[in-house]
C-alpha cells in the first residue's frame, strides 16, 4: 500500500533545501534565522511521527516564535526580468501551459484511477491519501515535463524559484497547521463544551426562528473563532441542533445539519483564524493588505448566510 | 469558564493585528495551562497537532514547478492570451473561474484550482491582462483589487462546490458525527443534494459581485 508519507518527505526536503539556499545568501537581510526557519520546518515535515511528539512540538514552538516575532524575513532571489519573460512567453507559446496543467490532469487520474486498485485484495493507495498522493506524483510529473519542455540549463533553478514563492508567503506558511494545532489544544482544554453550555442557556426553546438563528449564528461564530466549521459542527449541534431542532421541534435532521455546515462556512470566509483559505493566498499573491481577501469575501458571506438562515426555517420543516 | 481565555487572546490578538503566529502559539499555551496539562503535555500537543495536520502544507510542494514555469514566462502568457480576447472583462473572467471552479469542486475534483496552481500563475494575470487591455493602465488599488476578487472567487467556488460532492469531508464529518452519536443512518447523497441550494444562491450572490467588478475597476481608474 502507497500513503502519503513519502511526499512529506519530498515536502519537507524542497524547504530544508530553500533552508540551506538562505544560508548560503549573503544578502540576505535576515539570514540565519531565517535559514534555520525553513530548514526546522523542512526537517519537521520529515520527521512527522518518526520522533518523539514532545520533540517535535519544541521545534514547532521554536520556528513559530522565529516567525512571531519577527526574526525571519524575506530574500532578494534574482530571476528573470519582465521583458526577459515576455520575449520567452513569446517564443514558447501555450507550451508553457502544458506543465501547469499536468498538475490536475495526473491528480485526478491517479486519485480516481489509483483509489481503485487492489492488488491481492488491498488498496493499492492507503484509503483517505489518494488526492494527497495524487498531487504528489502530478507535482513531480510536472516538474519532469517542464524540465523537459524548457530545458532549464541547470535544472536546480527550479528549487532556487521555488525558494522565491516559499519566501514570498514567508512565516504564514506555518499558520495553517498552527491553526489546526490552537483547534486540537482547545478541543483538549475543553472550550467547545463550555460554548455549548453556553449556547443551551442562551436559546430559547418555544420559537423556532430563534433557534434556527442561534444555530446558524452559532456555527458562523464559532467556526469565526476556531477557524473551522468542522470543528463547530459538532459542538452547535450537540448544544442545539440535535436536541432542540430536531427533537423538540421535529426538524428533518439530513437538511438541517447541511445548511448549518454552510452557514459555518459563511464564517470561514469571514475569519483569518482560516489562514490556509484566506491569509496565504494574498500572501503567495503579494498583496499589499493581508486582509484584502477577506475584505471582499464579507459581502458575500453575509448574503449566504442569510439565504441559509432562510432555507433552515423552510426546507427542514416541510 | 477560565479556558475561554485563550479564545479571548486570539480575537484581541487579531484585532490588534499582533502578528498571528505569535497570537495563536501563546493562546494555545494559555488554554493548555489553564486546563491544567503540563509543560510535557503542551509540547506533546504541538508536536502531534503539527504531525497531523502536515497535509495542509503539501499545497506548497507544487512551487518549484511554478515557480520554474513563471520563469519562463507563464503569467505574461496567460496576459497575452487574455489580450486577444475583446469582450472578456477581468469580471467576467473571474466568474467563469467561479463557475468552473464550483462545478469542478461539486465533482469532488477541488485540487484542480488553489491559489498556487492556478490563481496565481494564471487566473489573476489574466484578469490583469484583461484590465490593461480595457483601460490601458492600472494603479495599484486595481491591481490589489483584482488579487482579492481573484483570491475570494477560488476560495468561494470551492467552499460551496465541494459540499455537494458525497465524499468530502464535511459530508462525511455530518453523517459520521449524526450517526455515531445520535445513532441515525444519514444518507450522506441526502446531505449531499441539500447542500445544491446554498450553492446555486453563491454562484448568483458572487456571481453578481463579479459582474459589477468592471464597474468599480472602471472607477478606480478615473
Amino acid at each position: 500500500m502507497i500513503g502519503a508519507d513519502w511526499i512529506y518527505w519530498l515536502c519537507g526536503g524542497f524547504f530544508f533545501i530553500a533552508g540551506v539556499l538562505i544560508a548560503y545568501d549573503r544578502t540576505h537581510p535576515k539570514r540565519w534565522p531565517t535559514a534555520a526557519f525553513w530548514c526546522l520546518f523542512g526537517a519537521s515535515l520529515c520527521a512527522g511521527t518518526l520522533v518523539p511528539a514532545w520533540l517535535l512540538g519544541a521545534a514547532v514552538i521554536i520556528m513559530a516564535l522565529l516567525g512571531g516575532v519577527g526574526l525571519t524575513s524575506r530574500g532578494n532571489v534574482r530571476t528573470t526580468s519582465d521583458a526577459e519573460r515576455e520575449a520567452s512567453a513569446t517564443r514558447l507559446r501555450n507550451l508553457l501551459f502544458v506543465p501547469a496543467l499536468t498538475i490536475p490532469a495526473v491528480t485526478v487520474i491517479v486519485a480516481v484511477g489509483g483509489g481503485r486498485i487492489s492488488i491481492g485484495g488491498r488498496a493499492f493507495l492507503v484509503p483517505g491519501s489518494q488526492t494527497l498522493v495524487g498531487l504528489g506524483v502530478a507535482t513531480i510529473a510536472a516538474l519532469g515535463v517542464g524540465w523537459l519542455l524548457l530545458r532549464p540549463k541547470n535544472p536546480a533553478i527550479a528549487f532556487v524559484e521555488g525558494r522565491r514563492l516559499l519566501e514570498a508567503i514567508g512565516w504564514a506558511t506555518l499558520l495553517p497547521q498552527m491553526l489546526a494545532t490552537l483547534g486540537l489544544l482547545f478541543t483538549q482544554a475543553g472550550v467547545g463544551t463550555q460554548v455549548g453550555a453556553i449556547m443551551q442557556h442562551i436559546v430559547p426553546e418555544h420559537s423556532r426562528f430563534l433557534a434556527v438563528l442561534a444555530y446558524a449564528v452559532g456555527m458562523a461564530l464559532f467556526t469565526i473563532i476556531m477557524g473551522n466549521a468542522f470543528a463547530a459542527f459538532p459542538i452547535m449541534t450537540a448544544a442545539v441542533g440535535w436536541p432542540i431542532l430536531v427533537q423538540q421541534m421535529g426538524a428533518n435532521p439530513a437538511p438541517m445539519f447541511a445548511i448549518g455546515m454552510l452557514a459555518g462556512f459563511c464564517g470561514t470566509l469571514c475569519t483569518p483564524m482560516a489562514a490556509n483559505f484566506n491569509l496565504v493566498p494574498p500572501a503567495l499573491l503579494e498583496m499589499k493588505d493581508k486582509y484584502g481577501q477577506i475584505k471582499t469575501q464579507i459581502p458575500t458571506a453575509i448574503a449566504i448566510f442569510a439565504v441559509n438562515v432562510c432555507l433552515m426555517l423552510i426546507v427542514p420543516f416541510r | 469558564m477560565i479556558v475561554l481565555l485563550g479564545v479571548a487572546l486570539v480575537v484581541v490578538g487579531f484585532a490588534l493585528r499582533i502578528n498571528p503566529l505569535l497570537v495563536v502559539t501563546v493562546a494555545g499555551i494559555v488554554s493548555a495551562l489553564l486546563a491544567g496539562l503540563t509543560p510535557l503535555h503542551i509540547l506533546e500537543g504541538f508536536g502531534s497537532g503539527f504531525a497531523a495536520s502536515r497535509s495542509v502544507t503539501l499545497a506548497f510542494f507544487v512551487l518549484p514547478i511554478i515557480g520554474l514555469l513563471e520563469r519562463y514566462g507563464l503569467q505574461q502568457r496567460a496576459k497575452q492570451l487574455v489580450s486577444r480576447a475583446a469582450g472578456l472583462t477581468a469580471g467576467r473572467l473571474l466568474l467563469a473561474y467561479l463557475f468552473f471552479r464550483q462545478l469542478l469542486a461539486a465533482f469532488g475534483l477541488t485540487s484542480i484550482g488553489g491559489t498556487p496552481q492556478m490563481v496565481r500563475p494564471v487566473i489573476y494575470p489574466m484578469a490583469e491582462g484583461a484590465a490593461l487591455r480595457a483601460y490601458g493602465a492600472v494603479n495599484d488599488d486595481v491591481t490589489e483589487t483584482i488579487k482579492a476578487n481573484a483570491a475570494a472567487a477560488d476560495t468561494i467556488g470551492a467552499f460551496f462546490g465541494e459540499d455537494c460532492f458525497v465524499a468530502i469531508g464535511s459530508v462525511l464529518l455530518i453523517a459520521g458525527y449524526v450517526d455515531a452519536s445520535y445513532h441515525l443512518k444519514l444518507d450522506a447523497l441526502q446531505i449531499a443534494i441539500w447542500a445544491i441550494p446554498t450553492a446555486v444562491a453563491a454562484f448568483l450572490i458572487h456571481g453578481f459581485r463579479l459582474l459589477r467588478l468592471d464597474g468599480r475597476l472602471a472607477r478606480m481608474i478615473d
